[in-house]
């Protein structure tokens, strides 16, 4: 039986009506929904700052591919090429960057100092290939079918530290991520045992109403409703609250940032996300909270 | 009307509260269920509006078996019956006027049709001037005087009532009565458990005593039968 649009109005309304009637319970269940939420949101940033950084640092691991020594400049030039059209056709290769012994010196220089640059007249460094692999956990398997090429004289990627760092990102997320999961959880029990105290005080209402013949979508589509308002009501703090404290966070960090390894991820579309997330989990769970404990009071 | 067949119900505690009740009552009736406390006369009507189901036999009201009724199926059926109670059952957060029209909106009527009808209603149990009232600021025989208005708001073929006047004073249970005679005289059938000997034997009616989970005695124009 389809329903009647006076009747969606009336369920809505009478949603509304039970807010304001049920005054402290409805104080009680946004409060916690609010707290909740406001642990989700911090958490939620905190994970994906956190996520940012290890995959910066992923991203940042690459191999050094210095190459061999080869006096004739023409035959050197040769060699090159074909070195990094070998590395180029490789599938896991994302980029290759070519970079001269002249100008590996002058890095050299420029980080430990001038004292460095008597070896101008004599380099005695190798021209040397930076590679990317396109999945940062290849780096390995890339340097190795590197190395297999000619006029390779050494490959480096940091063997043994970049696996440690992988591992140990590894391990963060997953902690992380059963860490929202346990958040989550205890949100969902909070959340629909305050709701269900306020149903249960109810209970006469409902049991009325279905002895004057009203269908059960008819006496679960108010409280669910209610479920609804009391997840965006407790949404509102912890996005305001996630949003303003973030946004100065990131104000005070940005200019002590720049140029750093180390970086933050931006207001948006962080914010955008971490917002959504959040009244979406507090709608889902004052929505679920509200239909599972109306549930049990529907036989009569 | 009401119709039922050797009918055991069996609480899942053990209790068995009514042991091969057969009855028929017809379209129109007015019928007394009396009987010691603890005889069943609760459980007999609960049957009757399935908020208890049959362990065996079969409950037919208005031609629907609820023995073997869907679940899904109960708020339509129960949209066919009144239903009265000694604690009246009023939503103590609503208006008199509200408590009656909500029997009608939970069926989807328009708006119009429930406004005349409701008012129409509260006339009858003499309520009219206290439709803003909530249940809390009305005495006792008034709050049921609402739920009886609520009971009859969607024209049901029988009303159910059990004690109806348990929680009333003499006087103003006569004033139930009067109310319940009325309703009766229009066509409806009644059907009311109660212990108030005074009324039985004064509005004489069927009488059906229950005891012991069976039916001691059904007589029309009887008496209450019991002492004290
Ligand atoms: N929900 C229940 N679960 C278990 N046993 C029940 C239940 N309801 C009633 N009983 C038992 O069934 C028997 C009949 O109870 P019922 O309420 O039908 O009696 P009654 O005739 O209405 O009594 P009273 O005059 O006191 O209202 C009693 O022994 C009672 O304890
Ligand atoms: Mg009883």
């Amino acid at each position: 039986m389809a329903m009647k649009g006076r009747t969606i109005r009336r369920h809505f309304r009478e949603s509304f009506k039970s807010l304001g009637r049920n005054g402290w319970m409805t104080f009680a269940s946004v409060s916690a929904v609010t707290v909740t939420l406001l642990l989700v949101g911090v958490f939620a940033v905190i994970m994906m700052n956190l996520n940012k950084v290890a995959t910066d640092l992923e991203n940042d691991v690459e191999i050094r591919v210095y190459i061999d020594l080869i006096a004739d400049a023409e035959e050197a030039k040769m060699a090159e090429d074909q070195l990094v059209d070998e590395i180029h056709s490789l599938p896991e290769v994302a980029e290759v960057i070519y970079s001269s012994k002249e100008q590996e010196l002058d890095k050299l220089i420029k980080d430990f100092g001038e004292e460095l640059s008597l070896y101008e007249q004599n380099n005695p460094l190798h021209n040397v290939l930076y590679v990317k692999a396109v999945d940062p956990h290849e780096t390995a398997n890339v340097a190795k079918a590197i190395d297999k090429f000619d006029n390779t004289y050494e490959v480096k990627y940091g063997e043994g530290k970049v696996e440690k760092l992988f591992n140990f990102i590894k391990i963060s997320r997953n902690v992380g991520l059963v860490l929202i999961l346990g958040l989550l959880f205890t949100a969902m029990f909070l959340i629909s045992n305050t709701i269900r105290i306020t149903i249960v005080a109810r209970r006469d209402e409902i049991e009325i109403m279905k002895l004057v013949g009203a269908t059960n979508s008819f006496v679960r589509i108010p409280f669910v409703l209610e479920g609804m308002w009391l997840g965006i009501l407790g949404s509102i703090i912890p996005m305001v609250a996630v949003s303003v404290a973030y946004y100065n966070i990131y104000q005070i960090l940005l200019p002590r940032l720049k140029g750093q390894m180390l970086q933050i991820l931006p207001n948006t579309p962080l914010l955008y996300q971490v917002n959504g997330l959040i009244i979406t989990i507090g709608i889902l769970i004052g929505v679920w909270g509200s239909f599972m404990s109306v549930r049990k009071f529907l036989k009569v | 009307m009401i119709q039922m067949n050797n009918v055991i119900k069996k609480y899942p505690n053990g209790v068995v509260a009514t042991n091969g009740i057969t009855i028929d009552i017809r379209q129109g009736e007015f019928v007394y269920v009396v009987g010691p406390s603890g005889a069943g006369k609760s459980t007999f009507i609960k049957l009757m509006y399935r908020e208890e189901k049959a362990t065996s036999g079969d409950v037919i009201v208005n031609g629907i078996n609820l023995t073997t009724l869907k679940q899904s199926r109960i708020p339509k059926m129960r949209r066919q019956l009144g239903i009265v109670f000694q604690d009246f059952k009023l939503l103590p957060r609503l208006t008199v006027y509200e408590n009656v029209a909500f029997a009608m909106e939970v069926i989807e009527e328009q708006p119009k049709k429930i406004r005349q009808r409701v008012l129409e209603v509260l006339e009858l149990v003499g309520l009219k001037h206290k439709v803003r009232m909530l249940p809390s600021e009305l005495s006792g025989g008034e709050q049921q005087r609402v739920a009886i208005a609520r009971s009859i708001v969607n024209m049901p073929k029988v009303v159910i009532a059990d004690e109806p006047t348990g929680n009333l004073d003499p006087e103003t249970s006569w004033e139930i009565m009067n109310i319940f005679e009325e309703i009766n005289a229009r066509g409806t059938t009644i059907v009311m458990a109660t212990h108030n000997r005074e009324i039985v034997n004064t509005i004489r009616r069927r009488v059906i005593a229950i005891e012991g989970g069976m039916i001691a005695r059904d007589e029309y124009g009887g008496d209450y039968g019991y002492e004290g």
